[in-house]
């Protein structure tokens, strides 16, 4: 860990950023608060899907829907991008480098599209073996779980693209420090979702 | 990386920080890799299948927590522990409730649903 | 209708008209009903005419976009909050008064059709818990709380416009819904199958689904304002154990709104799923599970309970103390009791839906831990009471409506012990025991709270007193209409009346029907009440001006500002050394001080954003509600553009010089000076200017 220890956890600016320290204090807390309120409809989502297992009546299950190969690709395209992610806040942190800060975020952002393509291509497949939402519960339950974590990094990859374009315009200053910082908090959220959904729903429902 | 040339003492921060996402990433791709590896090539039984995935989701989940959002014991960042962990209560509560009830309903209304 | 208009209006057609039916089918119930629809329709257009045209007519428009519409000054969303409230008080009580109505002469008939019936108890509720109750308490802690910790606004002022905006838009979608009927007949918990499309495939679920749905999004963005303010905010020496009890009971239900109001937000989010794109969640086909809805459902409903109730619990604690000139007894326990009651409202959810067929173990767990839950709350009321012991108590209004709720809450909570008994819930659920129950801890525990609240901070809110007469009148007359419009439910329900029923054939009803008719016509006298006082407040604001701000000998800082305060609350923000500082400062003669220095202070510039979303929240909901697809989408990109580019505004602040700030300052303190202090046996006549005399000539006890 870091000799001199950051104020907030995801939180990664420096000694030099004193000013966004500061105004992090409360933005950052604030949106720890707001990922955990999203954190109760994440879980009850998921006990809402585990109690309609079985509520497939007589249409396509788990086995029949779920691939394990796409699961895995969507699964390591997320935890690349955290990584890469976590790049760029070491690169915000240390350097006032905009280069490898914007490469890395874009970097991140070509992943988090690339999830969000994949998924919609493995929904379109469930569609086509008959896995649309109003065939059963079960498939409602699903399709209100998963599809919700996939607006979720749609929205997150808008909002880099808001930030990139504050960078343009604004260059690094307090503002964008601390959205990406909240933006990081969020990716990460999003990523510790997803490890919930490929072993509870993918991986559960294929073992 | 390009960039202004940093202190010795940045620099050395640097690397540790930059060492502690190496290795959460790491971490996390073991931990990932396990239940997938066994769920699609061997084949042992369904209930020891779902504890191995539980058990490295929730070690996945604090690896996360711990490498790549910070979240330490450290005494100053305590308040956003104190944060998650009653979080976590409240998601106990409402999703083992939540659970408990459904399923009891099914038992005594809906047996074909039971577990 | 064809294909162009399809594409316009959705499924809005000429029968929304509330008095359509009636044209089409005259019969003597059609006709009853759409008069009073009609009329009730023709009140919400005709009140908004009204208003544009006074603000036109003053040249105030404006005003009320600088001042009011776009302020991030947390009083001014507050006191917009308790506006809203009022104005849908209004509404929900007049519907209350028609139900007793329908009711006293329901032997057999009445004079409502079930349908117009069910609206009314389903807007009841629903404006009552989500746009009467909820605003209401979000504008007393907006208002009191930041001066309270001793800051100048919320941690995020953009937001609380937002929030604001909000509940607004969800409030203008229940009124819309007056002139294009109808709502949903569903209660204010729209269990379904019953809201399901198969069974209900009209407009008014979804109406009330959406209205609901944006009441939440406000609510869960207050908590975590409030929650983070507090935590954040606080000024140098406000350490938590300082705080007034009323900002510890807001940190609780600021807890409560960020967890309890997912589950809400995730069951109306099915329910929609289900009626717009058909999934089967709730449906009783293909694997839905109508019970789950329930669960979900109340597993934000008992935390719901527990936001209405603890701001007033936060608003007697510093109603007791203060009329009783005494330091608040049990100030830790009341402390412990608060966290204790907020956790524990988690966990008793189930006891809403006993009798829905799980285990008898499951009710028996939950039907305990419901007990609990008596013993913190009472632990406040025993606090509460030695509060007052040896206090020199003063039965001021807001005292008054406190020692009301003491003694009916009492008596509230042992009925809810009753009922959390599982076998004995079995012989009263569903009946009107239940809804008299809950009658008697809501309105003693929240809206004598809030009317407290509105006695005791009107003078810090507008700098006058309210006038005594007719707050006295209604505060009787709110006591006594209570006991008499729902004391005879228990009996109702003892004699299995079931809820929600427009008509009944049994005649040993009739006596207790007619007797909470005539407590229905003591509260509507309440209210006309609390509309006189307000009148005639106005008219006597100089006589009962009380511009030195501290009309009650207070004890917390709110008190240590001019009233009205300043936008920026506190010239210098202040030092707190112990529990009730204005106390300490005021018997050390430290109060009303000239600061060392002023400084310049930064304070949010005003934003459009609250508005905007207002706006567009509110016809995203009303095209969702309608099938108006190209509404529903043209707002929601609105919606997007607005929050990106305000990612793009750099300007968010404004300064106000130090000149300006001692200006007024020194000001207010001029005026101090030439203030007579006056004690607390004076406190309700003229001489009253806001300024008390210190603490150790006489003042206490």
């Amino acid at each position: 860990m870091s000799t001199q220890p950051s104020q907030h956890p995801g939180l990664n600016l420096g000694a030099p950023h004193a000013e966004a320290h500061s105004a992090n204090e409360e933005f950052v807390f604030g949106f720890w608060v707001f990922m955990m309120s999203d954190l109760i409809i994440f879980g009850l989502l998921f006990a809402t899907y585990v109690t309609m297992l079985g509520g497939q009546a007589g249409g396509p299950g788990p086995s029949d829907l779920f691939e394990m190969k796409s699961a895995f690709i969507e699964t390591m395209l997320l935890l690349v991008s955290s990584f890469t992610f976590g790049m760029a806040s070491l690169s915000l942190k240390y350097r006032e480098d905009k280069k490898w800060l914007i490469i890395w975020l874009l970097i991140t952002l070509v992943l988090g599209l690339a999830f969000i393509g994949h998924e919609l291509l493995d929904f379109n497949k469930m569609f086509d073996k008959g896995g649309v939402p109003s065939r059963s519960g079960f498939l409602s339950a699903f399709f209100a779980l998963v599809p919700l974590h996939g607006l979720h990094v749609t929205s997150a990859c808008i909002w880099l693209l808001a930030l990139l374009g504050q960078i343009a315009v604004y260059g690094l200053d307090t503002n964008v420090k601390v959205g990406l910082t909240r933006l990081a908090i969020l990716w990460h959220f999003l990523d510790i979702v997803w490890i919930g959904i490929f072993s509870l729903v993918y991986l559960g429902g294929l073992a | 990386m390009s960039g202004k040339t940093l202190s010795n003492e940045r620099a050395q921060e640097r690397a540790s920080e930059l060492k502690n996402y190496i290795v959460g990433f790491i971490l996390a791709l073991v931990l990932t890799l396990i239940p997938f590896g066994l769920v699609a090539f061997t084949d042992i039984s369904r209930m020891q299948l779902y504890g191995v995935i539980g058990l490295c989701a929730l070690i996945q989940i604090i690896v996360h927590f711990r490498f790549f959002l910070h979240i330490t014991l450290a005494r100053n960042k305590r308040e956003d522990l104190q944060l998650i962990l009653f979080s976590v209560l409240i998601l106990a509560i409402m999703c083992g409730g939540t659970l408990w009830i459904i399923f009891n309903l099914y038992t005594r209304m809906i047996p074909s649903l039971a577990l | 209708m064809n294909h162009l208009s399809d594409l316009l209006l959705g499924r809005l057609g000429w029968d929304a008209l509330p008095f359509w039916e009636m044209l089409k089918d005259p019969t003597t119930s059609s006709i009853i009903n759409g008069i009073i629809a009609t009329g009730a329709a023709a009140v919400v257009i005709l009140g908004a005419l009204i208003v544009a045209g006074l603000l036109t007519w003053y040249g105030k428009w404006k005003v009320l976009w600088r001042d009011w519409l776009t302020s991030p000054d947390h009083k001014r969303i507050g006191i917009m909050f308790i506006v809203i409230a009022l104005v849908m008080l209004l509404r929900a009580i007049i519907e209350a008064a028609i139900m007793r109505a329908q009711q006293a002469f329901g032997l057999g008939g009445g004079f409502l059709s079930p349908e117009h019936f069910g609206q009314l108890f389903t807007t009841h509720g629903t404006i009552m818990i989500f746009f009467m109750a909820m605003p209401f308490l979000t504008g007393v802690i907006n208002y009191v709380m930041p001066l309270q910790i001793g800051t100048r606004d919320l941690s995020f002022p953009v937001m609380n416009t937002i929030s604001l905006g909000l509940t607004a838009a969800g409030a203008a979608l229940v009124m819309v819904s007056l002139v294009l009927a109808p709502f949903s007949t569903g209660g204010w918990s729209g269990y379904p199958p019953f809201t399901e499309s198969a069974a209900n495939p009209g407009a008014g679920v979804d109406y009330w689904i959406w209205a609901v749905t944006l009441s939440t999004l406000s609510s869960t963005m207050t908590g975590i304002n409030f929650a983070v303010t507090i935590y954040k905010k606080r000024t140098q020496g406000m350490n938590l154990m300082r705080m007034p009890l009323f900002c510890w009971v807001s940190l609780c239900t600021a807890i409560l709104m960020i967890f309890g109001m997912p589950p809400l937000t995730v069951a109306t989010a099915l329910l929609a799923l289900d009626r717009y794109l058909d999934f089967h969640f709730f449906t009783v086909d293909l694997g839905g599970n109508m019970m789950n809805y329930i669960n979900l459902f109340w597993a934000f409903g008992h935390p719901e309970v527990y936001i209405l109730i603890l701001p007033a619990f936060g608003i007697y604690s510093e109603v007791f103390a203060n009329f009783s000139g005494k330091q608040l007894y049990g100030y830790t326990t009341l402390v412990i009791a608060t966290m204790c009651i907020a956790v524990l409202s988690f966990t008793v959810w189930l006891h809403h839906f006993f009798t829905m067929g799980q285990s008898a173990h499951v009710n028996a767990i939950f039907g305990i831990a419901t007990m609990l839950i008596g013993v913190p709350t009472g632990v406040k009321i025993y606090d509460w009471m030695l509060t007052m012991y040896r206090g020199r108590v003063r039965f001021s209004i807001p005292m008054v409506y406190a020692l009301g709720f003491l003694i009916l809450f009492s008596i509230g909570g042992l009925s809810g012990i009753i009922l959390a008994t599982p076998s004995v819930d079995y012989q009263v659920h569903n009946s009107l025991f239940l809804v008299a129950h809950f009658h008697n801890m809501l309105i003693p525990g929240l809206l004598f709270g809030m009317l407290a609240a509105y006695n005791y901070w009107f003078p810090k809110a507008f700098g006058f007193r309210l006038e005594e007469r007719w707050g006295y009148r209604a505060a009787f007359s709110w006591i006594i209409g209570f006991m008499l419009a729902f004391f005879p439910l228990y009996a109702l329900g003892l004699l299995g009346m079931p809820r929600r029923t427009v008509t009944f054939f049994s005649p040993a009803y009739l006596p207790w029907t007619l007797a909470a008719g005539v407590g229905a016509l003591i509260i509507l006298f309440a209210v006309f009440c609390l509309l006189m006082q307000l009148w005639q407040s106005i008219r006597m604001r100089h006589e009962n001006a009380v511009p030195v701000g501290d009309p009650w000998d207070g004890r917390s800082l709110e008190w240590a500002t001019p009233s009205p305060p300043p936008e920026y609350n506190f010239p210098v923000l202040p030092e707190v050394y112990s529990h009730d500082p204005f106390y300490e400062q005021k018997s050390g003669g430290k109060a009303y001080q000239h600061p060392e220095q002023y400084v310049d202070i930064e304070m949010p510039a005003n934003t459009a954003m609250g508005f905007i979303t207002a706006v567009t929240g509110f016809l995203m909901a009303f095209g969702l509600t309608w099938y108006m697809w190209w509404l529903v989408i043209g707002a929601g990109v609105a919606t997007l553009i607005a929050v990106i580019a305000r990612g793009y505004v750099r300007n968010t602040t404004r300064i106000i010089t130090a000149a300006e700030v001692r200006r007024t300052h020194e000001r207010w303190l001029n005026e101090v000076a030439r203030t007579t202090p006056i004690t607390r046996d004076h406190e309700r006549t003229t001489a009253n200017k806001g300024l008390a005399v210190p603490p150790e000539q006489g003042a206490v006890q």
